[in-house]
């Protein structure tokens, strides 16, 4: 990732890199936003079981949650040893991070294997069909980050990763902190608040 | 990894048909944009015409009745996705680094990228006529028509899929735009001397970055529902047609204004330059247009009046439409003020905005008509409908994009496009459209409904008809005029660097651009730049003749060509061509992208070796 535009003149003085990625998560801000409002216009629809009561599991999304949210921590902790110029600990915190981020993922992969014992499938009602495709699209991202984790962290192996290249672990991070932000919108949303939810007789439609 | 970037040899040539694939300047980005949308102009043009030969007589059976579905259902998309989009971007990507005194986009691989995925795309959406499984359900595929008992056959998908092929390149590009407008203008380039057309653009880059995503929703949920069971529109399993149709114009609506919004910046340069007097009332264009790009976000369910949302919906749409003409028609008027009192110069590409002007406040008129719901239950899914989408988007869009055409395409190609074929290109355009679109509003208000393959005499519609494809005809020829002054032109006399004597900082330099466009980063003076120089140094004596002096290309760092970003395009192609054959495909698709995209990383933006 030998850059040389850290010095290149820009009329804001932000970097190019930096914007665009801020403007992509804007976009990406949209992405999920129609993919939460189909869930949520669809939520108490669901003609037959399961239902969201019946097999949503707080507490064990509370743990992978808890996990997700740590995996920001390291994160921070990976940039401020890259502006640090702290070899080692740039290497360690991104596996890290990236490690947080497969138990993550690990979870999601036990619990839509749970579910989907449990009759949950996309194609057997709406909740199915709303839930799998809205954190199947998280989880897609996440694990998007995790290569990108991973590919930064054989760069740092490599010494390439430094004071000079702390923009490109900035990057990561932004994306990283906004996928963690989104899920704790997901996790209020289709836990904390939906997972009550019971079938159409319950719940008025929405 | 690096291994790879070092396998392949960095291509270093700008020549033949490699340096077009692997070019990654602007300036010829822009020309494979033009012309690639131009292709699918005429290929769209073909299916119009097979529907005015259709409809040219009652009860006619030239097509069957699904051949004519998939005639209307690709000529739109086709239009919208392939070519009024694609040709506006053709503008952004010559036009927008030279009018703000860069040398070149902020990300010129990327916007490689944008484009090759667009075409790719575009191909992919095509290989439905080869594979004989067309695209039939209307341009905006309501559900439950796109559904699978409804559309059986593969069709649909290959609409949803190419189009969230093209929606990635969609987003790149506006992504792009945005940060190459705010980050990449020269000194004194504050926002408030922009150019009205690179205001414009960061306008609709915007619109782009925000309304594509949910459309992409859209047509992803679509694609599950006909192929992995969902029912996310499919009524017998809970879920909801009208959800489709609030996320299509959520998108589609935004969308009508990333169609007309780059034409309209376009005219704003074209209008003052042949008016010889400064754009009337700048910043009221500027915040008209930025109104135009918030509330454009408000009025989506105007699209919906008939669906049955409800008298208060109805009634919030219908007021929000309307006020969103007014912004509109503050940009008519400062566009007619811009005239008022000009030395009007009426040159084709002057003829063509004023053409976009009339056309416009004619399709902007019976848009307010349909704006009040009432009104509106009249004229839904009538040719009335039909009329007014094509006075807004032939009358405003395609017009816009030939003054365009003419006015830059000195700038482009160091030629003029020949002044009198072009009167007769525009006088044909222009009586050719109102031929075949003014006789639609009639049909609509008489009862003639859209989409119909064909028409009982008795219905009284035949007359009206006939003046249509009458008109098709003489939009034929025009085209035909068009495509001939191209060829003719290319052997005309080279023309100054400034032949308008322009405003805007593009016209400072040598026609067609050096590579590096400034060979000295301008400093901006105000508005409307290249007139304050000129004026400056007539008042000193020294009246400019010529452009800016060239320079040994080898002293300017520009960024190299790259393989890497049509490599990445035809991993994103294969991703969505696996998805309509073998899902194999689809990973194989998806490890040629991952391995673009890390060489990609790999690879500087300037090769090493151009470095001296």
């Amino acid at each position: 990732m030998a850059h040389a535009v850290e010095h290149e003149y820009t009329t804001t003085g932000l970097n190019h890199r930096k914007m665009l990625m801020w403007v992509f998560l804007g976009s990406d801000c949209l992405f999920f936003g129609s993919l939460i409002a189909t869930y949520m216009v669809y939520r108490g629809q669901s003609l037959v079981g399961p239902y969201p009561i019946d097999i949503i599991d707080i507490p064990l999304t509370t743990v992978s949650t808890f996990v997700l949210l740590m995996s920001s921590f390291a994160m921070v902790q990976a940039l401020s040893a890259t502006q640090a110029d702290n070899k080692r600990g740039i290497v360690n915190w991104l596996l890290f991070t990236a490690f947080l981020g497969a138990i993550f993922i690990g979870f999601q992969i036990y619990e839509f294997n749970a579910f989907k014992n449990e009759g949950l499938t996309l194609g057997g009602n709406l909740f199915g069909a709303t839930f799998f495709t809205l954190t199947g699209f998280h989880g897609a991202h996440v694990t998007l980050g995790i290569i990108w984790l991973v590919a930064m962290a054989i760069l740092g192996a490599k010494g390439r990763l430094g004071p000079d290249t702390a923009l490109d672990v900035e990057l990561l991070g932004l994306y990283w902190h906004f996928v963690d932000i989104v899920w704790i919108v997901i996790f209020t949303l289709l836990y904390l608040i939906g997972g009550f939810d019971a079938g159409p007789s319950v719940m008025p439609g929405g | 990894m690096a291994t790879i970037t070092s396998v392949i040899p960095r291509p270093t040539s700008y020549a033949g048909i490699w340096g077009w694939m692997t070019t990654v300047d602007h300036k010829r980005i822009a020309v494979l944009y033009g012309v690639t949308a131009f292709i699918f102009m005429l290929i769209a043009g073909i299916e119009a015409g097979v529907i005015r030969m259709q409809l040219a007589s009652a009860d006619n059976d030239l097509i069957a009745p699904g051949a004519y579905n998939q005639m209307f259902t690709m000529h739109a998309t086709t239009m919208v996705f392939m070519v009024i989009m694609p040709l506006s971007v053709s503008f952004f990507n010559f036009v927008i680094p030279l009018a703000i005194g860069a040398r070149d986009v902020a990300f010129p691989r990327l916007n490689a990228l944008s484009f090759w995925i667009f075409l790719f795309g575009g191909i992919l959406m095509h290989v439905s006529f080869v594979v004989g499984q067309v695209p039939d359900a209307g341009w905006f595929s309501y559900a439950n028509l796109s559904e699978k008992p409804f559309s059986a056959d593969r069709g649909l998908d290959y609409w949803a899929i190419s189009l969230l092929v093209m929606g990635t390149s969609s987003v790149a590009g506006g992504l792009n735009f945005v940060v190459t407008i705010i980050n990449l203008r020269a000194p004194g380039m504050s926002l408030m001397r922009m150019p009205v057309f690179v205001w414009m653009t960061l306008i609709t880059s915007l619109l782009l970055i925000l309304a594509f995503p949910v459309i992409t929703v859209g047509l992803i949920e679509l694609v599950m529902d006909r192929n992995f069971g969902t029912h996310f529109f499919v009524p017998s399993g809970g879920g909801d047609p009208v959800l489709w149709q609030h996320l299509f114009w959520v998108f589609g609506h935004p969308e009508v204004y990333i169609l007309i919004l780059p034409p309209m910046g376009v005219v704003s340069e074209v209008l003052p330059t042949f008016s010889r007097k400064p754009l009337f009332g700048y910043p009221f264009v500027i915040f008209s247009g930025i109104v135009i790009g918030i509330m454009g976000w408000a009025v989506w369910s105007h699209h919906m009046f008939t669906v049955g949302l409800g008298p208060v919906a109805n009634s919030v749409f219908t007021i929000t439409t309307m006020l969103i003409a007014v912004p509109t028609g503050v940009k008519i008027f400062n566009w007619i003020g811009t005239l008022w009192k000009g030395s009007i110069e009426f040159t084709t590409a002057m003829m063509f905005a004023l053409g976009f002007v009339a056309l416009f406040i004619v399709g902007g008129l019976s848009g307010v008509s349909h704006a009040v719901s009432p009104s509106d239950f009249q004229q839904q899914d009538t040719y009335y409908i039909v009329a007014h989408i094509h006075y807004v988007l032939f009358g405003g869009s395609i017009f816009g994009i030939f003054a365009g055409t003419y006015y830059w395409w000195p700038k482009i190609t160091g030629k003029m496009l020949n002044e009198t074929l072009g009167r007769l290109h525009f006088w044909l355009l222009f009586i050719g459209m109102n031929l075949t679109f003014f006789p639609m509003h009639f049909l609509g208000m008489n009862g003639m409904p859209r989409r119909i393959y064909t028409y009982s005499a008795e219905f009284g519609w035949e007359y009206m008809n006939q003046l249509a494809s009458l008109g098709y005809v003489v939009l034929f020829i025009a085209f035909l005029v068009f495509i001939h002054n191209v060829f003719y032109s290319r052997n005309s006399r080279r023309v100054s660097h400034d032949p308008w004597d322009a405003p805007g900082v593009e016209w400072s330099i040598a026609s067609p651009p050096p590579p590096y466009n400034f060979a000295e980063v301008p400093q901006i003076l105000g508005r409307d730049h290249y007139w304050i120089v000129k004026e400056n140094a007539e008042a000193a004596g020294t009246p400019i003749t010529e452009p800016e002096p060239l320079v040994d290309p080898n002293s300017i760092h520009m960024p190299s060509p790259s393989y890497w970003p049509i490599f990445t395009a035809v991993g994103v192609a294969l991703i969505g061509g696996g998805l309509l054959s073998h899902y194999a495909l689809s990973f194989v698709g998806g490890a040629i992208a991952m391995l673009g995209a890390i060489a990609w990383s790999n690879e500087p933006t300037t090769a090493p070796s151009d470095h001296h």
